[in-house]
């Protein structure tokens, strides 16, 4: 009964040319150094999933943030688990993306035909720095407040614009509800909308040129 | 292949198993998570003191206050009931207490001695001294707090509901 059901789906579908074409691939000999793309892509969708599960307490006020917070942490059951992996998840994701990129430039991968997959891999960097950026002030607390402050300031330094650019970011000369808010969008709906696209490409890319290889001995 | 298991088909079950263990551990906590608003007891009440039996007078109303607190996340909402306790006689347990929200529309009625009724502001309810309709709209008599108790220091408690 069940094949009958998955070949009427696979012939609407074409579940197994899916298959054959995402999942299986040829692949050169890797190492674990390879895995670190998988490894942000899980990290990815474990951040989302986690984020959501904390839009459902998280208030993104003033008045509300922090108290929200301490309530996922000492309030809500296992709110302590979600927030602890969603903290840590942060850090994690921005390492494994980075020693993924670093790993990439040392082989060498970036080279023709895969140039396109490098550069689209650099704006999945800087978004994933963007997510760190703007996740950190939600809480809301000191650390978060401050480290705002300073950051925007950075930003603020920029010649000419520095004025305009740290206005924008902060929604006013000041840190205030409306940046909290601001940064609450970015975090969930810009950022990660931009992530989702460049990791479609990016895996599209992947898919298309197949992974680059070690030189072998002859080679 | 009838006794021994290949290499794939172990990898096969191994990666079911190890999914199925991660699915529970996580997918419990997400439940829980979600639904623990609902799993919790909401507002319990409690005893609520109101005065000094001694302080209350005997044969005419006195009014009194409390404060009660409900907590919903992390948000508390404090709410402030007033009524009217009326000492029948010397015992302790003759005595009338009356919630002075007013049955019609939750208005506040105040004692009015030269009337002898309790009166409504907004609509013109009249209650008798007792809390029975005299007059106006109300469709039923005041409500009262039935359940109280004197405590060992002489203070009158009554047993607030939450909901």
């Amino acid at each position: 009964m069940w094949k009958k059901i998955y070949e009427w789906l696979d012939e609407r579908f074409g579940l197994n040319d899916m298959y054959k074409n995402m999942l299986d691939r040829p692949e050169p000999r890797g190492t674990w150094w390879n895995t670190l793309g998988s490894a942000s892509l899980f990290l990815f969708v474990m951040q989302g999933l986690t984020g959501i599960f904390l839009t459902v307490y998280y208030t993104p006020s003033p008045d509300h943030a922090y108290d929200s917070v301490q309530y996922i942490m000492n309030g809500v059951a296992f709110g302590w688990l979600i927030r602890g992996i969603h903290h840590w998840g942060a850090s994690l994701m921005v390492l494994v993306v980075f020693i993924h990129m670093l790993r990439v430039f040392v082989t060498a991968s970036f080279k023709y035909p895969r140039e396109l997959t490098w550069l689209i891999g650099i704006g999945l960097f800087i978004s994933t720095l963007g997510m760190g950026f703007t996740g950190y002030l939600l809480p809301w607390h000191q650390m978060a407040y401050w480290a705002t402050t300073v950051g925007t300031q950075i930003a603020g330094s920029v010649p000419f614009l520095g004025e305009f650019i740290l206005k924008v970011l902060r929604g006013g000369p000041d840190l205030s509800a409306l940046t909290l808010q601001r940064f609450f969008a970015a975090h969930i709906w810009i950022f990660p909308g931009i992530l989702a696209a460049l990791i479609g490409a990016h895996l599209y890319l992947i898919i298309k040129h197949g992974e680059s290889s070690y030189p072998g001995k002859d080679e | 292949m009838s006794d021994s298991v290949s290499r794939r088909d172990f990898i096969k079950a191994a990666t079911v198993a190890v999914g199925g263990v991660i699915s529970l551990v996580l997918g419990i906590p997400a439940v829980g998570y979600l639904i623990d608003p609902a799993l919790r007891a909401s507002g319990k009440g409690g005893w609520m003191p109101i005065g000094k039996l001694e302080d209350i007078p005997i044969g005419m109303p006195s009014p009194f206050s409390f404060t009660s607190v409900q907590v919903n996340g992390w948000e508390r909402t404090s709410t402030t009931h007033s009524g009217f306790v009326l000492r029948k006689s010397e015992d302790p347990k003759d005595m009338l207490i009356l919630n002075s929200r007013c049955t019609h529309l939750g208005c506040t009625v105040n004692w009015k001695a030269d009337a002898d009724a309790y009166l409504c502001p907004c609509h013109d309810a009249k209650f008798s001294k007792d809390g029975k309709v005299l007059d106006g709209p109300p469709p039923r008599p005041l409500d009262t707090y039935t359940d109280f108790r004197v405590s060992e220091d002489g203070i009158l408690e009554i047993l607030f509901k939450a909901g």
